[in-house]
Order: structure tokens, then sequence, then C-alpha cells
């Protein structure tokens, strides 16, 4: 069963979700991805282990982590390391399949900046920067992206390159470099979902949210955009996913869009 | 005798023009010895932390810095720091230098740095500009043949400022929950002040020997400071004062209120005890709002081995 009376942050988090199906370890970040992580826990992915930069592994928070240094996150877990046991060992040693990033600017292939808007010297916004995402895009074997849909973060060409992408487009792109993870599968925003083509590696349209045209999704969009051959309509959020979204995950409604 | 004053510390090992560590990553981050560099108006120094946080803002807001070496610059889970964007953006109250890397670039400079090495090499910044924005990130040839890999150059702070929750006057100290970087930043730096919630025995330190983090030869000072991490936390003893954060947001946003409230909080005030009577002041019920609770391991038996 199916409730039409949802906001579109509780998609986006249903839909990321539903990705994590199958998957085993995931990197979580704080906000809507900490929600999709727990909620896919509870459905999806039941073994799914929750990794936090800030050095925990099988993450249990009993309530929602304000940030990804939040003590609930270590409280109940089932390890808890240094951030060099972290970032050796779990990240660059290849233990992480799915992880979550977010960006000031996305372009086509996936490449992302959460560094600067404008030059790096002289910069009109100065964003936080890398922080573990950098790593995370090179080392996660699968990389999920949760945005809004915009044209100022859709951007035909990026300020200053955080975190690689599919880089150029070229197939071989990321190996040649040495990267070893997969880069960019998903993009989910508040209209639309993404995928990226095997063989072009570009941003292509996967799913309009239902309501949602073909055109309005363009028109956040800076670059011509292509779809999939099947191109569907976003299944909205079952009626147990938002029970567990309001009355578990986010009784407060601070992520989910509802306070 | 390690066992001394906050003030008498920060005066002793943070001079002007140092390099300065106060590292914890989100917990654990020292206000107490940030307010009281503040409060000498300490100067020119260069500030390092993979997350500058709040404390790293009010130290730029109050002049005391020339540099910052970090990672990544939010007020995490809220926003952004706007004093730190307004020295970069705008050069006010002046011009903040960056030097900037990514976590695990900042993790290995802390390796480096302690286990005495030049570099540290790590697969990152492929595809990526800040190699570029920062040419102290190079790339080398792997000599045994994999290609080419990111090396960071070892960091060696003059002082390294470690608050954990218990430690004994030596300097032998114990800490539990988010390690984050501690252990590397101390063993990396010339100097070391541990700031402690609660001061123990020795015997209490070595009744658990795998939980001490840092050893006392390494640590010069020893200040005995309850609450001093506010409005970080200290895992197992007070919360994150969340409200703290998010009402930085909203003083930082203007260069007058953040003046403002360093007279009122920092400037105004002898020590962090009278920090912390102002704040019960204004809030009696704060440590109950900010109350850990109570989650006790189970011990484990060391054994006795005559």
């Amino acid at each position: 069963m199916v409730m039409n009376d949802y906001t579109s942050s509780e998609l986006m988090i249903a839909a990321s979700a539903r990705a994590l199906q199958g998957e085993r370890v995931v990197f979580v970040g704080v906000g809507m991805p900490n929600i999709a992580c727990n909620l896919a826990r509870r459905t999806v992915a039941p073994d799914l282990e929750l990794v936090y930069e800030s050095g925990v592994f099988g993450a249990r928070p009993a309530r929602l982590p304000l940030s990804i240094g939040d003590p609930t996150l270590v409280s109940g877990a089932t390890s808890v390391c240094s951030m060099a046991d972290l970032f050796m060992n779990y990240l660059q040693g290849g233990r992480i399949e799915a992880a979550f990033l977010g960006a000031a600017q996305i372009d086509r292939f996936g490449n992302l900046n959460s560094t600067v808007i404008g030059e790096y010297a002289h910069p009109k916004v100065r964003l936080p920067g890398s922080g573990g995402a950098c790593e995370i895009a090179i080392h996660a074997k699968k990389v999920f992206l949760i945005t809004p849909l915009s044209k100022r973060t859709f951007v035909e060409k990026l300020d200053f390159v955080t975190s690689p992408g599919h880089l150029d487009g070229r197939p071989d792109g990321r190996s040649r470099l040495g990267i070893p993870g997969g880069g960019p599968q998903l993009v989910v925003t508040n209209k639309a979902n993404f995928v990226f083509d095997q063989e072009s590696k570009e941003m292509v349209l996967s799913s309009l949210h239902p309501g949602v045209t073909f055109e309005e999704v363009q028109a956040e969009v800076s670059w011509p955009l292509k779809s999939v051959s099947a191109l569907e309509e976003t299944v909205p959020p079952t009626t147990e996913e938002l029970r567990l979204m309001r009355e578990e995950l986010d009784p407060d409604g601070i992520y989910t869009g509802r306070k | 005798m390690k066992l001394t004053s906050m003030k008498d510390a920060v005066s002793r090992y943070v001079p002007d023009g140092a390099v300065v560590a106060i590292e914890g990553f989100t917990a654990f981050i020292c206000f107490s010895a940030a307010h009281e560099i503040i409060r000498q108006k300490k100067r020119d120094l260069t500030l390092c932390r993979m997350t500058p946080d709040l404390i790293y803002d009010q130290m730029v807001a109050a002049g005391c810095a020339q540099k910052l070496v970090f990672s990544y610059m939010g007020n995490p889970g809220v926003g952004s720091l706007h004093c730190i964007r307004r020295a970069v953006e705008k050069g006010i109250p002046q011009p903040l230098e960056i030097e900037e890397y990514s976590h695990f670039g900042m993790v290995g400079r802390y390796l480096a740095g302690a286990a005495k090495l030049p570099f540290y090499p790590l697969r990152s910044y492929y595809g990526a500009d800040l190699a570029q924005a920062n040419p102290r990130i190079k790339f080398i040839q792997d000599p045994y043949g994999s290609g080419q890999i990111a090396v960071v150059p070892a960091l060696n702070p003059d002082v390294a400022i470690i608050h954990a929750q218990r430690a004994d006057e030596q300097g032998n100290t114990q800490l539990w929950g988010l390690v984050g970087m501690q252990k590397e930043a101390a063993f990396s730096a010339r100097h070391v002040i541990v700031v402690a919630e609660e001061i123990v025995g020795e015997d209490v330190i070595r009744s658990d020997p795998n939980r001490t983090l840092i050893p006392h030869m390494v640590v010069d000072a020893v200040v005995h400071q309850p609450k001093g991490a506010h409005p970080s936390y200290a895992q197992g003893y007070y919360d994150r004062d969340n409200q703290f954060y998010l009402a930085w947001d909203t003083v930082s946003r203007e260069e007058q209120q953040v003046e403002a409230w360093l007279e009122e909080w920092v400037y105004g005030l002898e020590d962090w005890a009278a920090y912390l009577a102002k704040l019960e002041a204004q809030e009696p019920g704060i440590w109950e709002r900010l109350a850990a609770g109570e989650a006790y391991s189970q011990p484990v038996n060391y054994g006795v081995y005559r």
C-alpha cells in the first residue's frame, strides 16, 4: 500500500534505502543518508553494517545522530577505532561497499565539488572542503549521491573537483589513474533519480518522481539530459517505510521535512 | 609535577607563532584550552585540526591565527563556520592563510609526524584538484611498481592539546569513545598538554592498560578541567550541547556579535570555572539536559601472573 501524503525528503530517503538492497557495509553521512541507511537496515538490508568516518563500525544509533561524531554512534557499536584505522584498513583496505555523498556542484559524470564556488585562491563561497569525501569517492565500491535538483548544483563545469566521479567519461578513466572504487552509481534528487550509462558514464534520467515531467527536470540540469530507454515513475514510499521514518528514525521530522 | 592550571599550561607551551593542534573529532574538543589561548591573546598561531569546528572559528575571530591547516571546515551537522569564512573570503579580522588536505591526508600527516617519517603515502587525490591547490600534496612513483601514489608531508606541531576522560598526575591518559587522531597528534607534537575530566590514581590506569591511549612520557602538562570540552562532549560524561552549535550559527554571522560574545564569555571571565558558573546561571538544568546516562562495559580479566 502506498500513501500519497509524503514529503519529497521522505521519498528521497526511501529511494536511497532501497538502493542498499543486499549491501552489507555502508559508509554513512549525517542527515538524509543516515536515515536512509537506518531505514535500509530495518527493511531491505537487515545485515547492513553502518560505518561512520569518525571511526565507528556497526553503529546502532539509539537516537537520530546530529553529526557523524555523535556519541550515540559509539554506545552499542560493534567496534570503535582510530581514524587512522578507519581510513587505512576499512576504507583504503577496500572494505566499504557503498557510500553516500553530497556536494554543492555535480557534473554530468558525477564528479563532485564541495570545496569552493569561484576561484580557489579567492573564493566567492568557501565550502567545507573534502573531509573524507575524496577518499570515499575513490575507495567505496559504489557511491550514491543525494542532493536537491537545481541548476546551481547540476552544472556543466565544476569550479573545483573535490571528489572524482567518472572523470571525463572514459570507461577506463578511473582504473587508468589507479582508482579502485566503482564511482557514482545513483543520484537521488527531490524530482527524479539518475543512473550512469555503462558506456558513456554520463548521468542519465532513470525515474521521474510522481507528477514530475521531463521538462521540469531538464530545467534544473545544465546539460542536455538523456534518459534510460525504460524511463519509470519512482515508487513512492510505502506505508511501512513512512511509519519507520516518522515513528522511529526521525520522529521530530528534522531531516524528513515535516518540521 | 605535571599537574598544573590551564593558565600556566597555555602560558608555558603555547607561545606566539606556535604550530598548535587541538584535536578531537567532534568529541573531546578542548574549548577550555581555546578560551585560555584567546584570553592570553596569543598571536600568529598556525592552527591544525582535521575539523576546525567552532573552536577554531572562535580563535580565528579572536585574531589568534595566521594560518589554518585542516581537512573539513564546517559546523558539524549545522552548516558553515562563518568566522573562518569571513577571514578566508574577506580577510576579516585579518587574512588567514590556509593549507588544505582531505581527512586521510591529515591522518597521514599526523602518522608520519608521530613515526618521524618524512611523508606518508596514501591512495587519494587521483582525479581531484586538491593536489593542485596545495602543492605540498605530491605524487611519487611507487618504487615497487604499482604506479603513482600520493604523499603528504609529516606534521609535527609545537604543541598538541588532548582532552580525555581521565589521566593520572603523570599524564598517563585514558580515553574511550571516538579516539579520532588523539594518539597520533600527541606523539607527533613536541609538547603535549592533556586536559582531563578526572584525575585518577596510577592504580586506576594500571588496572586497564589497554585503555591508555597516551603514556606519560609524551605529556608535558596535565590540567584537571571537568566539563572542559563544552559545547563539545566527553563520552559517558556529558553530551554535545547541540543548542550551542545551532546558536553559534546565528551569533557567528555578524562580526560585532562575535566580538560581544567573546567579551562576555571569554575576555570578561577569569577562567573556565567562571565560564561554567555563568553557563549554569544562564541555564540551571544544563547538565541534566546534557547528561550522558549510564552504559558500562563488561569488565575484562587481565589475570595475575607472578
